[in-house]
């Protein structure tokens, strides 16, 4: 029975069980629900739970962890020949036998203990569905069965139901911290597995980054280099050209729309900004690999300036402009927070309304501007299509906007897309490099939330 | 009073005509930084859009086809699996042939074969296995032009480069000039672009799997967001005490909104994937990773839509004896309603938009068919866009465009709708 329909039944179950628990509860109050505790919906709603709830968890626990149980199973029946061939022979025999049971085409020819395993493995898996089923549906027309039992008067089944919805919110929101433990889990465990073979120090201090790794022990040549030096100046190289040109137009836009423009004007502009932060990303960096890049290269050629043609420059400036409406609406937020009374304090003291921005205005939302650039920063430094798509691949260490540079989140991409083999060095790199990049962008966010937040209380 | 100091007026009125010059200079970078960022959105849609009107046209050529039995039943079966396998390359390779008998030079005529999509053969054959009687007549028939000629069609080809420089040789734009003679030539409505899947010819490439593939996607992304976004914002908003796990979980959201998407990729990869052992390319993984990057959205967008609702209702409903649960399902949230609807909308518009997360969990496959389901492999649209960015052929390139243009067609539509929602739902209180 495949675990669509075990599901569908158990819904089905689930809403008989909602259909019965309300007319037992009518029954126990002989028809009249003055005598009742809750509402018969709830003791409705009680008995569908018991009969749903458990029986879907077990499902979705058995889904989760049958596979990694049943491998191992079929792996310690294997013949002690195979497993004797190492850890990456096991891997494929064991793709060998899931295609078997898939229908799908196998690698090279079929041997006797693999048909033999594969027929294990199917066998494995039957037993395990028919078990899932049937425990599955035992507990569930049990749990609603004695649910329906103790159905009373007295009860207190919206209390319960109630219980049950709390806890389900909990769970809910402490997704947003397991996501973030989850985060740090991955992205920490499989760097650890890349320090072991390449040092920390040459990770972080290392001037060189070609992550080619020799297949076999007697290849010459690619040793693999893991410096994440030139990455770090690519992507903030990058990222600072973006913000060179995104924090004054962002900034300057922000308060004219705030201080000067009419209602009027404000109405139209300001969602024209935004369509800026709407457009995805891999729209701008089609528009910087074809549109930008090729411009600068050739206005570059008539200066007399050798372009690359996958330039910083190009890379960072399209990555500003996608920035701008990030940092304008964050700057708008924080000058609009400004108290009205220090403006007229200026006004009164005869100032231009020029002269209020620069000298008041600006001075007091400060910190809050601050905060917002560095969020827009974090932005950038994690920015992925754009420079997948406009910036080269080859870590050169340079800062001259107009060489091809390379950057941390370019080289995740390279690094794992396309065939890949988990245990290597280079595809763990990534990771080591995304733990680079959570920490750096996590720390920017934590102090700019900080930043932010003391700015608002100054004037709440 | 000296007279030699000089009076704070005429200091005043001396620096007057100074510091309105600055007063109109700083309206004016004003002005110009709001005006450089709409050339840059205006520049933007201009560049995209010159590029990929021209793909929602395809060329197309009209060729006379003698469907030879010889090569497709030879021994008049008409069984659909003998016709199925029949040589239809051939057919119209001999069509082709017959137009043009003066080719006889072999590089010629690969030349010449090389004028119509390979997807000529397959559109024969499924016109034969449909009509099995029209074996052994002559029929005339639209064929998608390459995609080579169909950008000569376009005028992407200079015809004033030396004939090395471009793809196509003097005499392939000698037979095309002459097929526009005789009328054989004529642009109609792309729907293949619409239809059809991925393919290495650029002419028989559609976004269709990709749409599909976005379709799916969202949809679980949709349907595990909303509800947990939801409830974790009631918690949060409603029922959670003041205590340090509550603040840990808000710094918490706030900081996950910032996270790179690429490290939500990460977290796919080494967990749904690698753990769990959920299958490569699948809508269901992707949709699992875009809804981890959408909730904190629609979380924060929620709390706003709880926190405008105003006390009285709430004060009403626990007066009148309802349970503060029964208060929040039965009568805070449907007025919330609205307000969360909006920022779920715009989540997951920021969803379709999104593309490196999809990345690290293998969307980036070839993928021709049509997915099925949210097991089946398949890639979606903002992916495509990136795969087909990195195809060469300049018929490829306006394909891009086309399909940026029906990827902002979508996303502007749902920002539309999340301000349409709110503009006619949304409660002044």
């Amino acid at each position: 029975m495949n675990a669509s329909l075990l599901i569908a039944i158990l819904l089905v179950l689930s809403s008989v069980a909602y259909y019965m628990g309300r007319k037992r509860a009518f029954s126990v109050a002989n028809g009249s629900i003055k005598n009742l505790h809750s509402l018969p919906t709830y003791y409705g709603l009680y008995t569908a739970i018991w009969c749903g709830i458990p029986a879907l968890v077990l499902v979705a626990f058995w889904s989760a962890f049958e596979n990694a149980i049943i491998t191992q199973l079929v792996i310690s029946e294997l013949p002690p020949a195979l497993i004797e061939q190492g850890a990456g022979h096991v891997n494929l025999v064991i793709n060998d036998i899931k295609n078997l049971v898939h229908g799908n085409i196998v690698s090279g020819k079929l041997e006797p203990p693999i048909i033999a395993a594969a027929d294990h493995y199917m066998n494995l898996l039957r037993i395990s569905h028919m078990a899932l089923a049937v425990i599955a549906l035992a507990l569930a027309i049990g749990g609603g069965l004695f649910t329906l039992n103790r159905i009373r008067v007295n009860q207190q089944a919206r209390n319960a139901v109630e219980k049950i919805i709390t806890v389900g919110l909990v769970i809910c929101s402490s997704i947003a911290i397991l996501t973030t433990i989850g985060i740090i889990l991955s992205v920490l465990f499989e760097s650890m597995r890349f320090f072991k073979s390449v040092p920390i120090t040459d990770f972080i201090f290392g001037l060189d980054w070609s992550p080619q790794m020799a297949i076999r022990a007697d290849q010459v040549g690619s040793s693999g280099a893991f410096g994440a030096i030139p990455l770090v100046v690519g992507t903030l190289l990058i990222s600072f050209i973006a913000m060179t040109v995104a924090v004054p137009i962002g900034l300057l836009s922000a308060i004219y729309l705030s201080e000067y423009a009419s209602s009027h004007v404000r109405a139209i502009a300001k969602p024209m900004l935004e369509i800026l932060a709407g457009i995805p990303t891999v729209v701008y960096g089609f528009f910087a690999a074809l549109t930008v890049a090729p411009f600068i290269r050739d206005t570059g050629g008539l200066i007399g300036l050798d372009v690359a043609s996958e330039s910083a420059l190009a890379a960072g400036l399209v990555m500003g402009i996608m920035i701008i409406p990030f940092v304008s609406s964050l700057s708008d937020d924080v000058i609009n927070a400004v108290p009205q009374s220090l403006r007229d304090g200026a006004y009164g003291l005869g100032a231009t309304q020029a002269e209020t921005v620069k000298k008041v205005i600006f001075p007091a939302a400060l910190p809050g501007i601050v905060g917002g650039v560095l969020l827009a920063v974090s932005r950038a430094i994690g920015e992925t299509m754009i420079v997948v798509m406009a910036a080269g691949l080859s870590a050169n260490l340079t800062v001259n906007p107009l060489e091809a540079v390379t950057t941390v989140t370019v080289q995740i991409v390279t690094l794992l897309t396309g065939d890949q083999e988990f245990d290597s060095p280079k595809t763990l790199a990534a990771f080591a490099l995304g733990l680079m990049l959570f920490v750096v962008t996590l720390t920017l966010n934590i102090i700019a939330l900080h930043v932010v937040r003391k700015y608002r209380e100054q004037y709440e | 009073m000296n007279d030699t100091t000089p009076r704070t007026i005429d200091i005043v009125r001396a620096g007057l005509a100074r510091r309105q010059r600055a007063e109109r200079r700083f309206r004016v970078y004003g002005r110009l930084a709001i005006a450089l960022a709409l050339v840059f959105l205006s520049f933007l849609f201009f560049s995209i859009v010159s590029k990929g009107y021209t793909a929602f046209q395809q060329t197309y050529v009209k060729i006379d086809v003698y469907i030879d039995p010889a090569m497709i039943d030879p021994n008049n079966t008409r069984d659909s699996k003998v016709l199925s396998a029949g040589d239809y390359g051939g057919v119209i390779k001999q069509a082709l042939r017959d137009m043009y008998p003066d080719v006889t030079n072999r590089r010629d005529k690969r030349a010449l074969y090389g004028m119509v999509s390979t997807g000529a053969a397959f559109q024969l054959r499924d016109m034969v296995i449909n009509k099995p009687a029209l074996v052994g007549t002559t029929q005339s028939l639209w064929v998608p032009a390459d995609d080579d000629f169909d950008m000569l069609a376009k005028g992407h080809i200079d015809r004033d480069l030396p004939e090395d420089d471009r793809r196509l040789k003097d005499n392939q734009i000698g037979w095309y000039d002459n097929l526009v003679e005789q009328g054989r030539v004529d642009k109609r409505f792309n729907t293949t672009f619409f239809t059809a899947g991925d393919s290495r010819d650029a002419e028989l490439s559609g976004i269709w799997g990709a749409a599909t593939g976005s379709f799916f996607t969202l949809t679980v992304t949709l349907l595990l967001s909303f509800p947990i976004g939801v409830a974790a914002a009631v918690y949060l908003e409603e029922f959670a005490p003041q205590n340090r796990l509550t603040d840990i979980i808000e710094v918490n959201i706030n900081n996950l909104a910032a996270v790179p998407s690429i490290v939500f990729g990460l977290l796919g990869l080494a967990v749904f994937i690698n753990f769990f052992g959920l299958p490569r390319s699948a809508p269901l993984v992707g949709g699992l990773v875009l809804t981890l990057m959408t909730l904190p959205t629609i979380i924060i967008a929620s709390r706003a839509a709880l926190k405008s609702v105003p006390p009285s209702i709430r004060e009403a409903a626990l007066g009148i004896g309802a349970s503060k649960m029964q208060t929040i399902m039965f009568h805070v949230l449907p007025l919330a309603m609205p307000g969360m609807l909006t920022g779920t909308i715009i989540g997951m518009a920021q969803a379709l938009g999104e593309t490196a997360p999809l990345l690290m969990i293998g969307m980036v496959a070839f993928i021709v068919d049509i997915p099925g389901g949210v097991f089946d492999p398949s890639t979606v649209l903002p992916v495509q866009i990136y795969l087909w960015a990195d195809s060469p052929e300049r018929a490829f390139v306006e394909r891009t465009s086309a399909a940026i243009m029906v990827l902002l067609a979508f996303l502007i539509t749902m920002n539309a709708l999340a301000v349409i929602l709110r503009k006619r739902f949304e409660r002044r209180w």
